[in-house]
């Protein structure tokens, strides 16, 4: 009996009429916890009721307490028949778990019911007292942090970052159980949620357990999704990173001198030592498709077309063996993991040493039915081939870790998509292990080597290079190679050196599919599948290149199936990184040149072309330091082939040289114009407005080139669902429809928004489901936050050159690890690479089994492994029991109604967290009969989301809490039946509560120079609301 | 291609002044869009027609769902549904209660029943204010009506209380809620042109004067038993107004009034000849108000009365306000001098509203 529950029912208000002839409620409440009850007295005749309860207390153990919720049910009594149900209140209570979190939850909860949404609102305090437990073979793992953000939390510090956990678990979907049939929509609802509630509880209990054995304290970069399978059941999965958190003693230190919460951590990172030269490099996700069909050739230079599972897979080129240097530090520390994933997108300094590129992986399944919800093998053989495929991607790029890891599902009818990604990197073992702790802190002085630049250098073999890529000595460090473009799934790391501003890049997509049934189907989806692929990343390159940029931060493809239509959906944040050589222009090449009038059309398109690189660059202020060619000197004597997208073999390199119009000197990027098709991507190029003045907008946490924020956020949500009209829909229409649908929506995010100008829109979160046959549902999740225009970025930079001097790198010790190579490291891929156009599914079931046992053999050896590699030194309990108890009241004691910001980010404007309350994971189910009458399909669903704001925000409330920061909102699935008149709604959304203190009420004395200083200057420019 | 759904939510309420006001005015969505690209917007911002109704849409559908809180703006407080800075929330409770000059003059003094609600859509027609603002006025109105109607202290600072109205308007409702109560007939040609803030002044004195809580407004005093009441007139008082009678119908008590006026004023009016021949007519006509006011019916004339006995006679014989202010002043005042007359403190009572609400209805 590890704890003591204590919940205690104190009054209601604003509830509904129960009692149509009194026009009152005589209302009790139902607390409920495991299988125990307590109820309340009937408070008589009032729509506020006081009850007063005494303390309720349940009894239970820890690991009850981590599954369940604590359900809170207000009913109206009736003496003559069955009570009714007024809603309900579920409080996850596991913050109140750890320590350093919350201590009580107290507050008003909105009263919820699936039917009928918020009614009225309810005062609850709960408490709970927990006795420690020294049972070593508990299921419990109360004390493990868990955190949404993806860096590490800014009162926290890491002391090792373990890596990848993760866990799912399945259940049978109460919607599609027999008993469905006979009970009420509200009891079906109702179940769903409980049992989403506590399967949420579990897995993060689970997943607990895996960080206690790890020896680490706290997962980071948590992601929990729900896959809704249908008839096949419902499975909760989730990812994180394991790590061991310190709380800073004294956060202040780490406090910015400026407005930019998110530049913390200015330390030049950790460079490596200069004895590599010979490692070789990058992604360009620049591919020459030459055959007629996508070849393995391609799927390597854009390491996302490889899919696996449907026996489609042309798998990853291994192409012999991997010889690739590492350190051996560095892989004895990532061997002892099986799957070397980091979910998080922005690390510590020094952390991220070399960023090779986008690794992705897709697999088309065919869903069935689970069996038995205890063993979810299946699923997890699923994502662990999957991961198995990240791997070897990475370590074809020469990389031993993926980081900003992510995993996601698309579901129609009993076909999956499951996708992953991140990106390869090679990082700094300095974190990964307990031993070498010491050095950690230390800071140590050394030579200045250049910062900035160091994780765009390769990481892997220039003699040996997995694709064809165009390398170039750094243009910051003038050392080591770095590649002509970098995609990446991360942040922009804090110490990059950025030219310029960034700019929200979409790639957008649309493939008709035949309708058809089960493997046939699946069949057809993975057909399609490396042509997306190789499209959207066709898209993103010129649109790149278009904005006059070099790399892509944040990238983020979703593929999403529907009944007859895949669509593709690429974000991301494009930046010119001044390490990286300055991009070639887009040159159109005609295929028939001797035509005059096509050739008039061709050159008036590259004017066009080139007066909008030449805009961006005005617009995105790119005027990169002029580098004299000579000094650089490539030293690898490329063919122009290598830069050039082919769409035909015909191609002759002569019409190319004459219609040389565009960027003199630089490689320029062709487009031949060969078809009606092409010709619609080069328009579809200049569709894209650009953001109106005043406004910016990316995917990444932070816009790079702006530093300056102002306070004022707004965090939204948009959704779209549009039907598509004509029934022989081409792939053009479609696409320009699917096109107008993302622009339109930006343009009345842009118009609405407009009060804030200047401002920019951040973590734009695009997600595309396919819900019906003719419909596309489009959800924007983002902030807008103001800036101010004038203030000088002084203080930023006088702190980078702070931090410079104390860099701490300690590479000497790098140093002496010898360099080994390692062939070895991975078996080479056992199938030949098929053809991915034509997919031979008899097979399937083949290849798949024994793809399975390929994995198991090298989890076993992987895990053999570990065994030699013993982890030392246990610095601190894991649990962190009372040393780090800070139980400081919260600082908000507002009486009236808080303000409770919402933000996607990891931090607030202005404002510093000063202490992480728990996670907020909650899901909630609507549904209506009545659509007309709540103002149909918008009317419905605009209600909902505000219902679901504002319990997100009261219960951060209740825990003490003025902020949700890493809000996400992971699913957002509507369905409607307008002939019935009904409408249903799914929504997930997740976060980390906190509570933040205002720079300015932090450092009164401090602050009053600066604004004193900026008076003058943002006199004019302010926003107020 | 066709926008099934279109919603955007913020984490705090975005509301657009200027499409709020359309939706107040009653403009269906259509029209505000029409009236929004009049003015300007789309040159100003590049916006397309397309992002201008999909947003007009979606300040209706929040103003909708904001509509049912602004019925009880205390709930708009304290809901939890719509995160609203606490100005915002003010100036969406003080807009929503605002009201049209020319609506109110249609309404004011008439029962806010569901008979006045029919002829909503005459008023409407006849203002030119769409019938939607219209029913809103009138629900606000009935709304307010009944919340305070029956309730005990101050009108104003109830109807500050439960509607978080300004003091303006708040003062604005009590003379509506009063006239309304009351019955007061305001809608007679020759009333038409007195001005919404001439009756609101009226009322206030009357409120201040005649009610049963200006009885009861013994400052010393706030848990006297008296029925504090600011909505219905001071029936004891009005019983009283009667023995006011005896001003005009006592022969020598009349003449002997006049002339005490008479000797003061003379030299001082420019209308001093007319004052003179008309005196007897002018205060039959103001004690025969006051005499009359114990029936209902009496009542609900009275600033008809109040034109037609007074008002209506010095307008035509051209007096200058300076003029009514001396002589009303010197009217009442004089009263004190009769020493066959006991009621002076009934008198004060009575005279004292009804010269500030004479010489304020004294306009053209």
């Amino acid at each position: 009996m590890p704890g003591k529950l204590k919940v205690k029912i104190v009054a209601g208000r604003h509830l509904p009429v129960m009692d149509r002839a009194s026009d009152l409620t005589d209302a009790f409440v139902e607390v409920k916890f495991g299988n125990t009850t307590f109820k309340t007295d009937v408070y008589l005749k009032s729509l506020n009721p006081q009850w007063n309860s005494e303390w309720f207390k349940f009894e239970v153990d820890d690991e009850d307490l981590q599954d369940e919720p604590l359900q809170i049910t207000v009913l109206d009594h009736d003496t003559y028949s069955a009570n009714d149900a007024i809603g309900k209140v579920y409080i996850d209570i596991d913050p109140l778990l750890y320590s350093e979190a919350a201590t009580v939850i107290s507050g008003w909860f909105p009263i919820y019911d699936t039917i009928h949404g918020i009614r009225g609102e309810i005062n609850v305090i709960v408490k709970v007292d927990l006795f420690n437990d020294l049972n070593r073979f508990r299921q419990s793992s109360c004390g493990v942090k868990f955190f949404c953000t993806t860096s590490i939390p800014k009162c926290y510090r890491a002391v090792i970052i373990h890596g990848f956990v993760e866990e799912l678990v399945v259940n049978e979907d109460p919607e599609y159980q027999w008993i469905d049939r006979i009970r009420t929509p509200r009891a079906s609802n109702e179940a769903r949620q409980r049992l989403i509630s506590l399967m949420s509880g579990e897995l993060q209990r689970k997943i607990g357990l895996k960080v206690l054995e790890m020896r680490g304290n706290a997962v980071v970069g948590y992601l929990q999704c729900f896959d809704l399978e249908g008839e096949s059941g419902l499975v909760v999965r989730a990812i994180g990173t394991a790590c061991t958190l310190d709380k800073l003693s004294s956060p202040a230190a780490f406090l910015p001198a400026c407005n930019s919460p998110s530049k913390e951590m200015k330390e030049s990172p950790l460079v490596h030592p200069p004895s590599h030269g010979c490692r070789s490099t990058h992604n360009s996700p620049i591919h020459t498709a030459t055959g007629s069909r996508l070849t393995q050739n391609f799927s390597v230079s854009v390491p996302t077309l490889i899919y696996t599972g449907m026996g489609s897979g042309s798998a990853g080129k291994e192409g012999g063996p991997f010889k690739a240097l590492l350190r051996q530090q560095t892989q004895s520390a990532l061997e002892q993991r099986e799957f070397p994933f980091f979910t998080l997108t922005a690390f510590p300094p020094g952390f991220l040493v070399h960023v090779g590129g986008v690794v992705s992986a897709r697999s088309v399944k065919l869903l069935d039915r689970i069996h038995n919800p205890d063993e979810p093998e299946t699923r997890d053989a699923w994502w662990a081939e999957i991961r198995q495929e990240i791997k070897s991607h990475a370590k074809a790029l020469g990389c031993h870790a993926v980081v900003g890891y992510s995993e996601s599902t698309s579901i129609c009818e009993e076909v999956c998509i499951l996708s992953a990604s991140g990106t390869a990197a090679v990082l700094n073992p300095r974190f990964l292990q307990d031993g070498t702790l010491e050095g950690c802190l230390e800071q140590r002085l050394e030579e200045n080597l250049p910062v900035g630049c160091g994780f765009c250098h390769i990481p892997y073999d220039e003699l040996n290079m997995p694709f064809p890529a165009h390398l170039t000595y750094c243009y910051n460090c003038r050392k080591q190679k770095v590649p002509d473009v970098l995609f990446t799934t991360i942040d922009l790391p804090t110490d990059a050196t950025v030219v310029g501003k960034g700019c929200l890049i979409q790639a957008r997509l649309c493939r008709l599919k035949k309708k058809a049934q089960a493997e046939a189907n699946a069949t057809a989806i993975s057909n399609l599948l490396p042509f997306m692929e190789y499209e959207v990343h066709t898209q993103l390159m010129n649109k790149l290149k278009l904005k006059g940029m070099n790399a892509l931060f944040g990238l983020r493809i979703q593929i999403t199936v529907g009944e007859n239509m895949l669509m593709g959906l690429a974000s991301a944040t494009g930046v010119y990184l001044a390490a990286l050589p300055t991009p070639g222009g887009i040159q159109i090449a005609g295929k028939t040149p001797n035509d005059g009038s096509y050739e008039q059309h061709i050159s008036h398109m590259q004017k066009k072309i080139n007066d909008t690189i030449a805009k961006n660059k005005e617009l995105y202020e790119i005027n990169p330091p002029e580098t004299s060619e000579e000094l650089i000197g490539s030293p690898i004597p490329e063919p122009r082939q290598h830069s050039r997208l082919l769409r035909s073999q015909s191609e002759s390199s002569d019409e190319v040289t004459e219609l040389d119009l565009s960027h003199g000197k630089k490689d320029a990027f062709v487009l031949e114009i060969d078809d009606t098709d092409a010709l619609e991507d080069v328009h579809s190029l200049l569709t894209d407005v650009p953001p109106p003045p005043g406004f910016y907008s990316c995917n990444t946490e932070i816009m790079p080139g702006i530093n300056n924020w102002t306070s004022e956020i707004q965090m939204f949500t948009s959704v779209r669902v549009t039907r598509l009209s004509s029934l022989n829909l081409t792939n053009q229409a479609l696409n320009k429809n699917f096109n107008d649908l993302c622009e339109n929506l930006l343009k009345s995010l842009y118009f609405k928004l407009r009060s804030m100008i200047p401002c920019c829109l951040c973590h734009v979160n695009f997600t595309v489901s396919l819900p019906e046959d003719e419909l596309i549902q489009v959800t924007v999740t983002a902030v807008a936050i103001t800036f101010d225009k004038n203030q000088a970025l002084q203080t930023t930079k006088t702190h980078v050159e702070k931090s410079l001097q104390r860099a701490s790198t300690d590479n000497e010790e790098l140093l002496q690890f010898p360099l080994e190579l390692c062939s070895d490291s991975i078996p080479s891929h056992p199938f030949p690479p098929a053809k991915a156009t034509s997919v031979d599914y008899s097979s399937f079931a083949d290849r798949c089994s024994s793809w399975i046992e390929l994995i198991k053999l090298k989890a076993q050896t992987i895990r053999r492994g570990s065994i030699k590699t013993t982890v030392t030194v246990e610095k601190a309990s894991p649990m962190g029991e009372g040393n780090f108890r800070n139980r400081s009241a919260p600082p908000c004691a507002n009486s009236t109604v808080g303000v409770v910001k919402m933000t996607p980010l990891s931090f607030i404007p202005g404002a510093k967290i000063t202490k992480y309350l728990g996670i907020i994971n909650m899901f909630f189910i609507r549904e209506t009969t009545s659509l007309r009458e709540e103002g149909g399909v918008s009317g419905f669903l605009h209600a909902f989301i505000a219902e679901v704001f504002a319990m997100v925000r009261a219960h951060v409330a209740a825990l003490g809490g003025n902020a949700v920061v890493s809000y996400i909102m992971k699913q957002c699935v509507f369905m409607e039946n307008p002939n019935k008149n009904q409408a249903q709604c799914l929504i997930n959304v997740s976060g980390d509560a906190v509570v933040f203190v205002r720079e300015s009420d932090l450092e009164v004395v401090s602050t009053q120079h600066p604004t004193a200083n900026c008076q003058p200057l943002c006199a004019g420019g302010e926003v107020t609301t | 291609m066709t926008s099934e759904l279109d919603i955007f939510v913020g984490n705090t309420t975005l509301i657009d002044e200027d499409v709020y006001r359309l939706w107040l005015d009653g403009y269906s969505v259509s029209d505000a869009v029409a009236l929004r690209v009049r003015s300007g917007i789309l040159e100003q911002t590049g916006a397309t027609a397309a992002v201008l109704q999909s947003d007009t849409m979606d300040h209706y559908r929040t103003f909708h769902m904001l509509e049912r809180l602004l019925h009880a703006p205390p709930k708009l407080l304290h809901q939890l549904i719509f995160q609203i800075p606490p100005s915002r929330q003010a100036l969406l409770i003080e807009r929503y209660y605002a009201f049209d000059e020319a609506f109110v003059r249609e309404v004011l003094g008439k029962k806010l029943s569901k008979g006045t609600k029919k002829d909503l859509d005459d008023i409407s027609t006849k203002t030119g204010i769409t019938l939607k603002s219209c029913r809103r006025q009138f629900d606000n109105f009935k709304r307010v009506f009944k919340v305070v109607e029956e309730m005990r202290g101050s009108l104003v600072d109830n109807i500050q209380q439960h509607f978080l109205l300004s003091d303006r308007l708040s003062r604005d409702y009590a003379a509506i809620v009063f006239f309304a109560n009351n019955r007061f007939e305001t809608g007679k040609k020759k009333l038409q042109y007195l001005s919404f803030g001439d009756f609101a002044f009226c009322a206030e004195l009357m409120i201040q004067n005649w009610t049963l809580g200006a009885v009861g407004e013994a400052p010393t005093d706030p848990d006297s038993q008296v029925d504090d009441m600011d909505v219905d007139l001071d029936k004891e008082f009005l019983q009283d107004l009667k023995e006011l009678k005896v001003l005009v119908a006592d022969k020598d008590l009349l003449d002997l009034h006049k002339s005490l006026v008479c000797t003061t004023l003379r030299g001082k009016l420019t209308v001093f000849s007319e004052m003179e021949a008309n005196f007897k007519n002018l205060s039959r006509g103001l004690v025969n108000v006051a005499a009359k006011l114990t029936h209902n019916k009496d009542v609900r004339d009275l600033f008809v009365d109040l034109v037609e006995k007074f008002v209506e006679p010095c307008r035509s014989d051209h007096w200058p306000l300076a003029d009514v202010r001396l002589f009303l002043n010197q009217y009442s005042a004089s009263v004190h001098s009769l020493d066959g007359f006991r009621h002076q403190a009934l008198w004060d009572r009575y005279m004292g509203t009804l010269r500030g609400c004479l010489l304020r209805l004294y306009h053209d």
